[in-house]
């Protein structure tokens, strides 16, 4: 009897535990949900910080910009209901939109906004640029606020609408006003979502509910301009560290869209007719080479390695499918970018390996090692490092690849001393559209001589020629003087690039606007389900 | 009572052993945390303003000294990436952790101590064979390739368990056993075939001891016998129960990472790849704590299967 009854409660206890449980019930919250792997693991809550692309991407669901660009590359108004400008383009006046609100109820006013601004001026490239020009801003009410420059600044717009590296988001002035020697460690933001902090688990899982205070504009969504009024309630970021287990979980149904599809995985998840596999966004890959010792220091060598460049070798080292790639670009500047130029470019679009061999000899290479550091721990890093290696290799270079994780190159990078002593002389990065697309926002064509950046570039007229392109007058002087500056980079070269390639994403395939994407970015208030 | 307290006692320097040598090993390594957030278009002077706000700038044995500060006081510190305090992710991560752990457990001890058992018994015979071919496979086969076989079997072919996450415990009974099915039997293949081997090596000494002679001479039926042989071959199984289950909630990386469990493994390494200084340390210190105290409560469980042990 009394095994009985233990058989009968074990069978209601397998009732309870299965039948309570179809795929569909597993943790799914009310409303309209969507899952998400995101591309990296959120650890930074403050895009005006750091530059990750994560926390950038944090920034975008949670504030809003007074400035988008649109699919066009086209800056327009978003927070800012109207602008105006002198004939001279030194003042401006910006008003908000009325009934702007941060997600705690508070107004979004002008001090906020100008705060704001204040804190993008110190940390990124374009706002430092406008410090350069005398830039200072003024409240006029709480809705509206004057900027005036002492030096005509043509690109205002452009800057304001900066996708990448630090848009200039609006924070509440409290927040902004905070010192910028570390990260804000709070978000309170007037865009689409709110961060659900207390469902946060680092390493694991970043959850967003819509934001009842977002004012959306009335104009559709395109690029990062116009509505981001969401379709969903609710947008979960899954950090799944295993690409396997990420794919499985997308053709299992258990998340929705994968951001980023590591290129091995692109081929298997095309052959799924449940799922679509897209590409958004471009990216380049980049040479850095240490411009402070030799070989590097001398501008032949830096040459003789481009020249022996071949970009679809080192895409294809990559991972990326043949059309995921190209096989050339000619620019510094992303290819099919506003700033796209072939100037200067024409006597390296073919990798010459005697040409090479020949600039290197006229460099007085001496033999020495050059020191290439070599991720181990990203696969795309991986490639293109080892494909450095066999390029130098193939022109007569000593090589010495020294394999460690990104977390050690990224603090290596930074080592001024020589190459036998702890430095180096190579690294691979690569480097989203925005980030690459302009001799401002381009990370290694932005900095003047006696910068920090790790290579340390320098080159007196590329900085002459940056000034100038910034202080064109026009469009027509402004391509230009675009044109000049990057062929003397391919003089000089500060960097080489190792060729462009878009992203891979793949989302199941009852997601709607997937089409709308842009910028390479996961720009959740395009999708439905 | 004493016997307690003295090895509790006992405890102090080796955690001050480990304290020490987790901090100088973290700190020593290569890898600078400030340059990680700063991010790839950091300035020199960001991440120099990053270092010194974050206070790692100041010499190793005064951080240290700043660290075990803290720690007398009961505070873990907090994420330097994060910004979340360590107490905060460890609570996160407890619940799975525990639940992979206990449920894994259950599921070994259920299952490798009858089996080794019937291996004994039945030493040398098709059943003994199959189970020693099972528990060399189970132990061959890597984790992660058994991992992905379970989910491209129960997840994917047979949509009968998720592929990945885990449900906390509040959300449900169901969903909660449902998410960690296939994590806990993935972890439980490699524990069954240690203790099934280890069963079977020291029931098989044990039944050939003269007392089980006799016992069988005086009629005793098979299940008393073994029942009685199991007894006294326990210390060893105990042994090996009890750590590991200490091993599971120190962390099993490869499980949670094919998985996507939040557990207490992932955090140590997401910790050491992003030199998050203070989570790496105060969970490495406190996974050192877990292991000692386990290790007391093996010992002291031994006088519940042999009470000839005394301390």
């Amino acid at each position: 009897m009394m095994k009985r009854r233990t058989l009968a409660a074990l069978a209601a206890f397998g009732a309870f535990t299965l039948g309570t449980l179809s795929p569909q019930a597993m943790a799914q919250a009310p409303g309209k949900t969507l899952r998400m792997v995101a591309h990296a693991d959120l650890k930074i809550i403050d895009p005006t910080f750091t530059t990750a692309y994560i926390s950038r991407n944090f920034g975008y669901m949670v504030y809003d910009t007074l400035f988008s660009q649109d699919a066009s590359g086209k800056p327009q108004p978003q927070m800012v209901e109207k602008y105006s400008q002198s004939d001279d383009h030194k003042q401006w006046t910006f008003t908000l939109r009325p009934g702007l609100k941060f997600s705690d109820d508070s107004a979004v006013t002008s001090a906020d906004a100008i705060a704001s601004l204040q804190r993008w001026t110190s940390r990124d490239s374009f706002g430092r640029a406008m410090v350069a020009g005398g830039v200072e801003w003024k409240a006029v009410d709480p809705r509206t606020f004057t900027m005036t420059l002492a030096q005509p600044f043509s690109m205002v717009l452009d800057a304001l609408a900066k996708p990448s590296g630090y848009p200039a988001f609006v924070l509440p002035e409290r927040l902004a006003k905070l010192p910028t020697t570390s990260p804000i460690n709070e978000s309170l933001g007037s865009g689409p979502f709110i961060f659900k902090r207390d469902e946060w688990v680092p390493g694991n899982k970043a959850v967003f509910v819509r934001n009842p205070q977002y004012v959306p504009r009335t104009e559709a969504p395109s690029g990062l301009a116009g509505s981001k009024a969401s379709k969903f309630d609710r947008v979960e970021w899954l950090y799944l560290p295993d690409s396997n287990s990420s794919v499985a979980a997308l053709q299992r149904g258990e998340v929705d869209y994968i951001e980023s599809v590591p290129p091995d995985y692109i081929a298997p998840l095309r052959a799924n007719k449940d799922i679509k596999v897209g590409s958004g966004g471009s990216f380049q890959a980049f040479l850095v080479l240490n411009h402070l010792h030799p070989p590097f220091n001398n501008i032949k060598a830096r040459q003789a390695f481009q020249a022996a460049v071949n970009q679809e070798k080192f895409l294809a080292a990559m991972g990326y499918p043949p059309d995921m790639r190209m096989a050339y670009c000619h620019t510094f500047f992303i290819c099919g970018s506003p700033n796209d130029t072939a100037a200067g470019s024409q006597a390296w679009a073919k990798p010459d390996l005697a040409k090479a061999k020949a600039l290197l000899a006229e460099s007085g290479y001496k033999g020495e090692k050059v020191v290439i550091l070599v991720p181990t721990d990203i696969t795309y890093h991986n490639g293109s490092a080892l494909m450095a290696a066999q390029t130098l290799r193939s022109i007569g270079m000593n090589v010495d690849t020294q394999s460690m994780d990104w977390a050690s190159v990224t603090a290596r990078r930074a080592k001024k001393e020589a190459p036998s002593a702890g430095g180096w002389n190579v690294y691979v990065t690569v480097a989203g559209e925005f980030d690459a697309n302009s001799p401002v926002t381009n990370a290694y064509l932005s900095p003047a001589c006696g910068n920090s950046l790790p290579g340390w570039p320098c080159d007196k007229q590329l900085d002459e020629l940056r000034t100038a392109w910034l202080q064109s007058a026009n469009a027509t002087e402004r391509k230009q003087r675009l044109d000049a500056f990057q062929a003397r980079a391919f003089e000089a070269v500060p960097y080489i690039n190792a060729g462009q390639y878009s992203m891979a994403y793949a989302a199941r395939t009852n997601i709607k606007g997937l089409d709308k994407l842009w910028g390479g970015m996961p720009l959740v208030w395009m999708l439905d389900k | 009572m004493g016997y307690i307290l003295r090895r509790l006692v006992a405890t102090l320097p080796v955690m001050a052993v480990v304290a020490i040598v987790v901090f100088l090993l973290i700190h020593l390594s290569p890898g600078d945390p400030a340059a990680l957030i700063a991010g790839d278009l950091a300035t020199e002077e960001d991440i120099r303003n990053l270092r010194e706000t974050l206070g790692l700038n100041q010499p190793i044995w005064q951080q240290f000294m700043i660290w075990i500060g803290k720690l007398a006081t009961g505070d873990l510190g907090t994420s330097i990436f994060t910004q979340v305090p360590v107490t905060t992710l460890l609570g996160q991560r407890i619940e799975p952790t525990l639940s992979i752990a206990l449920v894994t457990m259950l599921i070994t001890v259920v299952l490798a101590i009858p089996l080794g058992t019937l291996a004994a018994y039945r030493a040398g015979s098709l059943i003994d064979r199959l189970v020693m071919i099972f528990a060399v496979l189970a132990f061959s086969v890597p984790a992660f390739l058994v991992g992905y076989l379970l989910i491209y079997g129960f997840a994917i072919r047979l949509p009968w368990f998720p592929v990945q996450g885990y449900v906390g415990f509040s959300e449900g009974a169901g969903p909660w056993l449902r998410s960690i099915v296939l994590p806990c039997v993935n972890l439980a293949l490699v524990y069954i075939a240690l203790i099934t081997r280890m069963t079977r090596a020291t029931v098989l000494e044990v039944l050939h001891e003269d007392y089980i002679r006799t016992a069988r001479a005086k009629g005793l039926g098979v299940l008393s016998v073994l029942l009685h042989a199991l007894r006294n071959a326990a210390v060893p199984i105990a042994t090996t129960v009890g750590m590991g289950i200490a091993l599971l909630i120190g962390g099993v990386v490869v499980t949670e990472t094919v998985f996507a469990i939040p557990g207490a493994g992932r955090l140590v390494v997401d910790s050491v790849q992003r030199h998050d200084y203070p989570v790496i340390q105060s969970v490495l210190l406190l996974s050192a704590g877990v292991y000692v105290i386990i290790n007391l409560l093996i010992d002291l469980s031994y006088r519940l299967f042999d009470p000839r042990i005394q301390y």
